[in-house]
């Protein structure tokens, strides 16, 4: 018996780690954000001829090893290479022409001379310093006819996938399709457009702050929780005028139970105040639609052995979960938000 | 070692061999090639098939385009067990705020995403290592929902 059990799972075995498929592994890892197939959505549409025909199997094997911190694409660490190479692979298979291939050689340049150039030439799209375009996702902050928006050059995973000559070669020959354009058509010379790379390369040395930044995150407490010296009902009130002071508008009052037990037998000591400004919900799915799994906007209110306590999430503490910088300031507005709600109820 | 115990342990190798990696990443998204009334269909069924409660649906999207807001359909969703959230937000007050857990599912044309945070992320506030294997299940759920999200037919 032990040993049919034992031929059994050899043969489950065998089975799980076959050669890997990649359209599943697309599927299941790439789909959700960059569509069914390829077109893009939260992520950006990998499909487009222009793009797939310009970047390496290097680059793409890369970028997924490394993702893009603090851009919402994450690094899938834990793929094997032959499964990264699969999903490469069944991404191929949306062009018919074979991927370039870029070598590794150095691009040298005058930095300063490539500055002036990207302020001129590039920024308008690729924004200061390089930090991209802003917003993502075609459902809120894009329309669909706008096939992308531009990469964050100074991000440590593009600039950890990207090689010299490819960008290079981005920059002289542009992408067709997008707002990139040809940068030689545009009048730069072969050495301008090694400046520009060799600025681009230094934007390597402030890739570690982003890093830091997201270790800040992580120590910030789950929860923003203040006590209230008044009873249950009166905090209740002070609290729903509070948040119209600070012109949200009050959704509803429930109890914490609600849909879990028979309406009318819930736990009356644990009320939810659910409220919301339309106006700063807008920027920010605008700025990320998945902002949505912390929305609306709630405080719960519990009054327990006669105390009566007000908390709600730390929007500071949970805004590395999305990956995405742009939505940082939002989640300081929110964690100020919140923190003004719960001083003003208990003053 | 007695050829038993060597057999018992090539089954337990073979065993954890097999056992698909997933992607454990903090925030959980599905794609559905399914359109927004089909998908929520099929989430709320497989929701209840797994022993869930829906206890509310938010309309986001109403709100939004009563104040002149152009958007896709989006609401969210909120699940739960009853004794496992009374359970928790008894025991831990930290985690009333989160509770009960929400989805979030909006519409991009005719094809849906639905988002959720890993619960795995409220292990992180707790200290109860036996509760904590509460949060691996709900993991496993969401990704055996997601899963039936993604293999619904269009």
């Amino acid at each position: 018996m032990k040993f049919t059990v034992l031929l059994f799972l050899l043969f489950l075995s065998i089975n799980a780690h076959s050669a890997p498929h990649g359209d599943a592994l697309f599927a299941t890892y790439c789909s959700a954000c960059h569509g069914s197939d390829g077109n893009g959505g939260v992520g950006v549409p990998i499909a487009l001829p222009a793009f797939l025909d310009s970047v390496s199997d290097d680059y793409l094997k890369k970028t997924i090893r490394n993702g893009r911190p603090g851009r919402i694409m994450p690094a899938f660490k834990t793929l094997s290479d032959a499964q990264v190479a699969a999903i490469v692979k069944y991404v191929r298979g949306w062009s018919n022409k074979s991927p370039p291939r870029y070598d590794k050689t150095k691009v040298t340049g005058d930095i300063k001379h490539g500055e002036k150039l990207f302020e001129t030439h590039c920024q308008q799209c690729h924004g200061k310093d390089g930090m991209g375009g802003k917003g993502t996702g075609v459902t809120f902050s894009r329309k669909r006819d706008l096939p992308i928006i531009a990469p964050a050059l100074n991000n440590a995973g593009f600039l950890a996938s990207a090689s010299d000559v490819m960008i290079r070669d981005t920059i002289t020959y542009g992408r067709e399709g997008t707002p990139m354009t040809s940068m030689m058509v545009a009048g730069l010379s072969e050495g301008d457009i090694n400046d520009v790379v060799a600025y681009i390369r230094s934007f390597e040395k402030s890739a570690t702050d982003l890093k830091q930044r997201l270790n800040d995150t992580v120590k910030e407490p789950a929860t923003i929780t203040v006590d209230s010296p008044y009873g249950l009902e009166e905090t209740v009130e002070n609290l729903k005028q509070a948040i119209t002071d600070q012109n949200f508008t009050l959704i509803r009052t429930d109890y914490l139970e609600h849909g879990l037990v028979p309406e009318g037998q819930e736990n009356k000591k644990q009320v939810v105040l659910h409220f919301c400004n339309f106006g700063f919900l807008f920027e920010a799915l605008s700025v990320d639609p998945r902002v949505g799994m912390f929305l609306p906007c709630r405080v719960t209110i519990i009054e327990k052995n006669g105390k009566v306590q007000l908390s709600t999430i730390n929007p500071k503490r949970l805004s590395h979960l999305f990956n995405n910088h742009e939505l940082d300031e939002y989640c300081e507005r929110m964690y100020k938000v919140y923190s003004d709600l719960l001083e003003d109820a208990t003053l | 070692m007695n050829a038993n115990a060597v057999i018992r342990c090539c089954i337990t190798i073979l065993t954890l061999c097999i056992v698909t990696p997933i992607f454990a990443g903090d925030i959980l998204m599905v794609r559905s090639k399914q359109d927004f009334p089909e998908a929520m269909l099929t989430l709320q069924t497989s929701i209840k098939d797994h022993g869930y409660e829906i206890t509310r649906v938010q309309r986001i999207d109403i709100g939004l385009t009563g104040m002149g807001y152009k958007t896709d359909k989006y609401r969210v969703v909120f699940v739960g067990k009853k004794q496992e959230i009374l359970y928790l937000v008894e025991k831990y007050p930290v985690l009333a705020a989160f509770m009960p857990p929400q989805i979030s599912v909006f519409a991009e044309e005719g094809e849906t995403m639905l988002i959720t945070v890993n619960p795995n992320i409220y292990a992180d506030m707790i200290d109860d290592e036996d509760d904590k294997l509460l949060f691996k299940r709900w993991e496993s759920d969401i990704y055996s929902v997601f899963d039936d999200i993604r293999d619904a037919e269009d």
